[in-house]
């Protein structure tokens, strides 16, 4: 059946009781279909945009509204996947409404998508922005997630020079995002960037390793090892500490 | 009345008339400050705290977890001589016999079940006492059973009834200790004798005969209970002048109880804003410091952690451990708008950092959105370290209740020496939807076991006929239910009075008969199965149906799917109405809990396959919680259907158990305290009334289960209380990892 993009999405899930995607007890819907191909991947089953299940604008909506005594306070409403800039004309309507009702909105981004008016829109209704830095080396993030970087370092200046509030985060793969060299890099270009609250350093793991199996496909990380504290507390260093301090 | 010892408080109608409301009222000091004044064990807390850690570990090594028992001597209150642990260090004295967790028999309830205790823990009861209670002394169970008619019999075998207290103290009984540290027990005598002559009536019915028996036991426990305080070298006719007397005279009330009845939920109520008063009193005239005031809480907390009392491994098995809900009610709010969270709510509370996290005494915040935020930090941030504690609607409950009542066991709020409740257990009505379906045949063992309906016949469930006929059977149900309960309570009354306890109460009281449901989130799953999606019936060659096969998707209880959760809410709503059709013992009123505590195990291994595919055998859900694995929106999500479930038919409490890791909590241990906040003001502000919270990992409880030894004092909390996990059944704790724990990969 034909849906109209503006009033339904492809949703993968929906989580009530998110609290680590954005600040304070997080509505976290999960859009179905993504346009990158990350080999770490830990939601491999919201890629194929055939998947999932069409819903509403106002099931969806609705469904927000009955959580607004948990998430009024200091929460909102996070929208992740896949990648749920694809589903733009969707978040445009979901977000204006979201707004009329003074909740706060956040998007899950990889940040690899062209800026036309209507995503231009759609950032203009995002009060919080968690922008996934795949990896910071062009010619690695290809081979990592099948784009370079160059569209997604162009999302974050865009986010700095419009003011719009950013948390950076980068997955620690050992061996293959936590290189020293790079991790300077990443750090000289988040310092470029104006409007960035928060780096979130997060460990790879390999829970979401079994959807891949599931789905039949190969896991091409299987011998990398899962970021251990160690990796973590070192990758903080490079990025947090100068000579002086660490912040 | 006027005593010298109540120097310096204000007055009201608390000194003409019994009134403890209206004591903590004039006198108490709302705190609004957070934790730092609190002190940390004394020396002879760490030292008295050890001893009880060694007495535990010889009692978890003696057969059956029993470390002794006193064969000889039934239980009252005045029963035995003083014991102690160690004479020396204890700020607050008194135990239940004369040696620390040594048990008594309580054959008063029924000398059936004292046999049996005592023969698994390898003893025997006294042949003298064993004679008494067979040939010349009835017991509660004696009298239940003379009157008990078949179908209750039926009912009860098929365990479409379970769990009713005809065999063992039904509890569920708060005394106003209270009133024995404020008034002293002479003045309590006095009011006693005052009631006895307003009931020198002309009228004499058996009615008031009843009463003035039941006065005059009364005044005789009062009287046991200064001669039991006597032996420990007190006298406590008078009232208590100081805060270490006002906790030891409080104690003794309970402790009085405690040795009187084997109840099935002997809790304390609310009693630490109340020891406040006089806490701040001695803190202000110089005689008292924080250190000690902490030192005599933890005493006091080390007492309630130590009540045992003599039960059978079934008993066990039904509700895990050894539980005695030493509820204490902490916080709320007042009527006037002023909170009652006092500096000793956090002392009772920090009790779980000096000593450790402990099941006991059961730690129940009344909560409201208006809590003094550091005071909501403080608990939540207990929580997440210990998992010891369930907190309560007092928004939703202070409209009907005042800002003086008590929870009960679980989630049973009654009013603070006003109100008391027949306890029911629960009914299956998961259960009673297979008989619905079966024409009242059970469909495991295929018997009759109730008069015989129609059943019915089609291949699939047409969702019309299946209500129509469960409606039917829930009628059936709530008869019976109803004839089990009054036979019941009115042998209770007879055969094993709770003198003691009804002394701390006023004379004239309200009463509940508080019924039970199980298998809630089953019977609606199952209903919405039939409704939204197709469901075929498996017969075996007799016609009983003992099976169903689903055919497609149906909305499932615990997503906040208005379709289902309406038929859960109508499920309560239907089943109450039939409750109320039929009179109650002493006319009380009508209530229902949507409660099982850790018997959603056992009633599921009763129930067999149910039409939303659960197999036969597997647990339900407990209390209101959904099914395991059926709520795949999370944590709210579930929270926003169990809110649906209207209070005002399950007065006795709706139970919700909520656990999850720590990592699925926040990312920072502030953001974890400040979304629980969230969270439950979200809960509450939405009515729900119930929730336990419990903040562990899934490893760890693996871990836990395979090595008991490194985990002593890991506690959780299961539907309305909390546990040492590793006493749990092998069965218990899958049902607790398996049971949602909320975690996102």
């Amino acid at each position: 059946m034909e849906k109209d993009i503006k009033y339904y999405a492809k949703v993968h899930s929906i989580e009530s009781f998110g609290t680590v995607d954005g600040p304070g007890i997080r509505f976290v819907l999960f859009l179905q279909g993504c346009n990158l191909k990350c080999k770490y991947c830990h939601n491999r089953d919201t890629w194929d945009i055939h998947l999932g299940e069409f819903k509403s604008l106002d099931e969806i909506f609705n469904k927000v509204l009955r959580y607004k005594n948990y998430i009024y306070p200091n929460g909102g409403v996070t929208v992740t996947g896949g990648e749920p800039l694809l589903q733009f004309e969707f978040l445009i309507e979901f977000f204006k409404r979201l707004k009329n009702e003074n909740i706060h909105t956040c998007i899950d981004t990889s940040g690899i998508v062209t800026i036309n008016d209507k995503i231009e829109e759609l950032i203009d209704l995002t009060d919080l922005f968690l922008l996934d830095i795949k990896h910071i080396n062009p010619q690695k993030c290809k081979e990592l997630v099948g784009f370079s970087n160059e569209k997604e370092l162009n999302f974050a200046r865009y986010l700095s020079d419009k003011g719009k509030k950013m948390w950076i985060r980068q997955v620690i793969i050992p061996g293959i995002t936590d290189d020293e060299e790079d991790l300077l890099k990443l750090k000289e270009f988040v310092s470029s960037l104006k409007t960035v609250e928060k780096i979130e350093v997060l460990p790879y793991h390999q829970m979401g390793k079994y959807k891949w199996k599931e789905l039949g496909y190969n896991y091409e990380l299987e011998n990398v090892r899962e970021a251990t504290e160690e990796d973590i507390d070192r990758v903080k260093k490079v990025l947090f500490c100068n000579e002086k301090s660490c912040k | 009345m006027n005593f010298e010892e109540w120097q310096s408080f204000k007055g009201g109608d608390w000194k003409e008339e019994i009134n403890v409301r209206d004591f903590i009222q004039h006198n108490y000091t709302p705190y609004e400050g957070n934790d730092e004044f609190l002190a940390e064990p004394t020396d002879k807390t760490k030292k008295l705290w050890e001893k009880v850690l060694q007495l535990y570990q010889k009692e978890k090594e003696a057969k059956g977890g029993v470390l002794d028992i006193d064969t000889k001597t039934p239980s009252t209150v005045d029963a035995f001589e003083a014991g102690y642990i160690d004479k020396e260090l204890e700020e607050i004295v008194g135990l239940q016999t004369d040696k620390p967790l040594k048990r008594a028999i309580m054959p008063f309830g029924g000398i059936r079940i004292v046999e049996k205790s005592c023969e698994e823990y390898g003893r025997e009861v006294d042949p003298e006492i064993d004679k008494i209670f067979h040939t010349i002394r009835k017991t509660h169970n004696d009298g239940v059973f003379d009157v008990y008619t078949s179908d209750i019999r039926k009912a009860r075998s098929n365990k479409l009834l379970t769990g009713l207290p005809d065999g063992y103290g039904r509890g569920r009984i708060i005394g106003d200790y209270r009133r024995v540290a404020l008034y002293g027990v002479d003045a309590l005598i006095e009011d006693k004798k005052q009631q006895q002559e307003e009931l020198d009536v002309d009228n004499f019915t058996a009615e008031v005969i009843e009463k003035r028996e039941q006065i005059s036991e009364q005044i005789k426990a009062l009287n046991s209970l200064k001669s039991m305080a006597s032996k420990y070298g007190f006298d406590i006719s008078k009232p208590a002048a100081n805060a270490k007397e006002a906790i030891q005279w409080l104690y003794f009330g309970y402790l009085g109880a405690i040795k009187d009845q084997n109840g099935a939920a002997m809790s304390l109520g609310r009693t630490s804003s109340f020891l406040d008063i006089y806490i701040e009193r001695d803190l202000k005239n110089g005689v008292l410091t924080e250190e000690k005031a902490q030192e005599l809480m933890d005493h006091f907390v080390m007492k309630l952690r130590m009540v045992r009392f003599l039960r059978t491994a079934e008993y066990n098995e039904l509700f895990s451990g050894d539980p005695i809900w030493v509820t204490e009610s902490i916080g709320g709010m007042g009527v006037d708008g002023r909170t009652l969270v006092t500096k000793n709510s956090y002392r009772i509370l920090h009790t779980l950092t000096n000593l450790g996290p402990a099941p006991e005494p059961n730690m129940t915040i009344l909560w409201s959105t208006r809590l003094p935020q550091g005071f909501k930090e403080f608990v939540t941030g207990l929580s997440i370290k210990t998992s010891a504690i369930q907190y309560e609607n007092d928004d939703l409950m202070r409209v009907s209740l005042g800002d003086d009542y008590g929870i009960a066991c679980c989630v049973s709020p009654m009013k603070i020496g006003k109100q008391m409740q027949f306890f029911g257990a629960r009914a299956n009505l998961a259960k009673t939807l297979l008989y619905a379906i079966n024409g009242g045949k059970d469909e495991v063992t295929g018997k009759q076991v109730t008069p015989m309906y129609e059943s019915i016949k089609s291949e699939y469930l047409d969702y019309e006929e299946v209500m129509q006929k469960y409606d039917q059977m829930m009628d059936y149900v709530a008869k019976t239910y109803i004839k089990a309960l009054n036979a019941i309570h009115y042998m209770h009354d007879k055969y094993s009075y709770e003198a003691l306890e009804m002394a701390l109460h006023d004379k004239d009281i309200v009463q509940t008969m508080a019924c039970g449901i199980a298998g809630l989130s089953v019977a609606a799953d199952s209903l919405s199965a039939i409704k939204y999606a197709k469901v075929k019936v498996i017969r075996d060659e007799s016609g009983l149906a003992v099976d169903y096969e689903v055919e497609g998707d149906f909305p499932k209880y615990g997503n906040d799917d208005d379709r289902v959760d309406k038929i859960a809410v109508d499920i309560v709503k239907r089943f109450i109405k039939k409750l109320r059709k039929y009179p109650t013992y002493k006319n009380s009123k009508h209530t229902l809990s949507i409660l099982t505590i850790t018997s959603n195990v056992v009633y599921g291994k009763a129930t067999g396959n149910t039409p939303d595919g659960r197999k036969a055998g597997e647990p339900f859900g407990p209390g209101a919680n959904p099914l395991h694995g059926r709520d795949v929106e999370g944590a709210l999500a579930v929270m926003n259907s169990i809110a649906k479930l209207p209070f005002d038919s399950a007065e006795d409490g709706i139970s919700y158990t909520f656990s999850i890791t720590p990592g699925t909590l926040g990312k920072t241990e502030k953001d974890k305290i400040t979304n629980l906040v969230n969270m439950l003001d979200g809960y509450f502000s939405q009515t729900g009334h119930h929730i336990n919270v419990n903040v562990f990992d899934r490893e760890l409880l693996v871990d836990a289960m395979e090595h008991p030894e490194k985990y002593p004092q890991l506690t959780i909390r299961v539907s309305g209380y909390a546990v040492k996990f590793t006493s749990l059944t092998r069965e218990q704790q899958l049902d607790v990892i398996n049971r949602t724990i909320h975690e996102r990969i």
